[in-house]
């Protein structure tokens, strides 16, 4: 077995620092729950949070007081609502105040491209009309110096960590991901140090249609944590668990509960 | 049979749809919309979704953008950045659909924030997604909303999708490749651009509904088209099929 084959609390311990800049992607599918989890029962502080749709685990590490950052590009709880712990924490300051660095999901998507490009930004027609560009500094017009035409330039993305769950990894800690992939190889390559937590771990990869594999020489440390992005899911191994979305509604909404299902975790 | 309001908005912003058509859908309204469409009068529209998901045909209404079942059914699935950068940004999808929190005489789109100030907001929303660039590359944009007052705003206090500016010409102005919106679909009626000066005005209410009621329910002096015309009631067949996909059981 690869020594970078580690189990979760090592690689959250050994990797995720206060005040670091991590990203944990997912979108809607693959999402790192169980990492986000251990970073809460560490005790991180200070973490500026990157992530296109900070959702449920984003909710929990704001509320936990985690963070003092969110760079993002939709923040809710999709199908469902508000949430309520990042709401808090911007109108009231509760856990914490919060800094906001606030994108499009276009944007946030070629950030990561030119992170992991090697490149310091990247351009796009995106952000034209809106009112994104007078409260987000990491928005600019460029020139195109062929065309002369006007677009948007973001600059790249390069998280201290970058976090995804994926389906498995051989014992060579190859990273094997399907489904809906998201921006999953773009922070992992954008990120100067990454963790994959997985399914299981295989003997052999065998192929599957549209699958992405990350050679493990590019990943950092690669955990198994089956059932890891629960209530998220993956593809092949597990659902989406759509009621419990629902019902972190009604956890979150209120402090007291959101203190209850913290002791919980933190237990 | 009878049906509700949302009813009857569901099944015109789902008629609105053609077939031909390939559709950028937003959860929510617009998703139930598009999907009804699919099941009735457009077997052929292709819904593209922002997680990746190209042709996706779920056979239940999905929860979020990213279900499993949009994955599973979908011709193609691409990743993020390349959903955005090489197939809505030149102009591939023909219609966005997209909701709204605020909406206003223009059809610009505010899911940001409630209130005049962005770093102490009055109510945060959750923000842009994938909407401002949906709503800058898109052939046409539909909107599907409830209309109310808080809704329906003489100027948004925040512009997260750019539609109409502050009349016509602006998006032209802004090198902006897509129509923006050409239908606001209500539990009401239905709102459309003004040709000349692309307010907003009322151009079809739906049956039983008054044109008081509509501008009752407007936050800025909502015009009227030279004609108002009347909805077609919701079918037996679109009542069926979209309680089918919605789980609702009962009548009204």
């Amino acid at each position: 077995m690869s020594a970078r084959i580690v189990p979760l609390a090592d690689a959250i311990a050994e990797l995720v620092h206060d005040g670091d800049t991590v990203a944990l992607e997912g979108f809607t599918h693959l999402i790192p729950v169980a990492a986000g989890h251990e970073i809460i029962r560490q005790g991180r502080r200070g973490l500026t949070l990157v992530r296109m749709t900070p959702d449920i685990v984003y909710d929990q590490l704001i509320g936990a007081g985690c963070a003092a950052k969110l760079v993002f590009s939709w923040a809710g709880n999709p199908g469902v609502g508000s949430l309520h712990r990042f709401r808090d924490a911007v109108q009231h300051g509760w856990p914490a105040p919060l800094e906001i660095e606030e994108h499009s999901h276009a944007g946030m998507a070629n950030r990561y491209v030119a992170g992991a490009s090697g490149l310091p930004f990247a351009v796009l027609r995106g952000y034209l009309g809106t009112d994104l560009p007078a409260h987000t500094a990491t928005i600019a017009p460029i020139t195109c110096p062929f065309t002369g035409e006007t677009l948007t330039a973001v600059p790249a993305l390069n998280p201290d960590v970058g976090i995804v769950h994926a389906q498995r990894a051989d014992r060579a800690g190859n990273v094997q991901f399907w489904g809906i992939t998201g921006v999953h190889k773009e922070v992992v390559l954008a990120s100067a140090r990454s963790l994959v937590t997985v399914e299981e771990i295989v003997d052999e990869l065998t192929p599957v249609p549209g699958a992405v594999v990350l050679p493990g020489w590019a990943v950092t440390r690669v955990a198994p944590v089956p059932g890891g992005a629960h209530p998220s899911y993956a593809m092949g191994y597990s659902d989406r668990d759509n009621d419990y979305y629902q019902a972190w509604d009604r956890i979150s909404r209120d402090r007291d509960t959101f203190g209850e299902w913290l002791t919980g975790v933190r237990a | 049979m009878s049906w509700t309001a949302d009813e009857m908005m569901t099944v015109a912003a789902a008629r609105a749809l053609r077939g031909d058509t390939r559709c950028f859908v937003g959860i929510g309204l617009p998703s139930t919309a598009a999907n009804l469409a699919r099941r009735t009068h457009a077997p052929e529209l292709v819904l593209v979704y922002e997680s990746g998901t190209i042709g996706a045909k779920p056979d239940r209404l999905p929860l979020s953008i990213g279900d499993g079942v949009l994955a599973a059914t979908a011709d193609a699935v691409v990743s993020v950045p390349e959903m955005f950068n090489y197939w809505l940004q030149p102009g591939r999808i023909g219609v966005g659909f997209l909701g709204a929190a605020q909406i206003d005489r223009h059809g610009n789109i505010n899911t940001t924030v409630i209130g005049p100030d962005y770093a102490d907001p009055g109510v945060r929303l959750p923000g842009a997604g994938g909407a401002p660039e949906i709503a800058a590359s898109c052939g046409e944009v539909i909107v599907v909303v409830r209309q109310s007052r808080r809704t329906f705003v003489d100027r948004v206090d925040f512009v997260t999708s750019f539609g109409h500016g502050s009349g016509p010409g602006d998006r032209a102005r802004l090198g902006l490749r897509g129509r923006g919106p050409v239908l606001v679909i209500t539990d009401l009626g239905v709102l459309e651009p003004d040709p000349d000066t692309r307010e907003l005005i009322l151009t079809r209410l739906h049956p039983g509904v008054t044109a008081e009621q509509a501008v009752a329910a407007t936050g800025w002096p909502l015009r009227a088209a030279a004609a108002v015309t009347t909805t077609e009631p919701p079918s037996e067949d679109e009542l069926t099929a979209l309680r089918a996909l919605t789980g609702a059981k009962e009548n009204p």
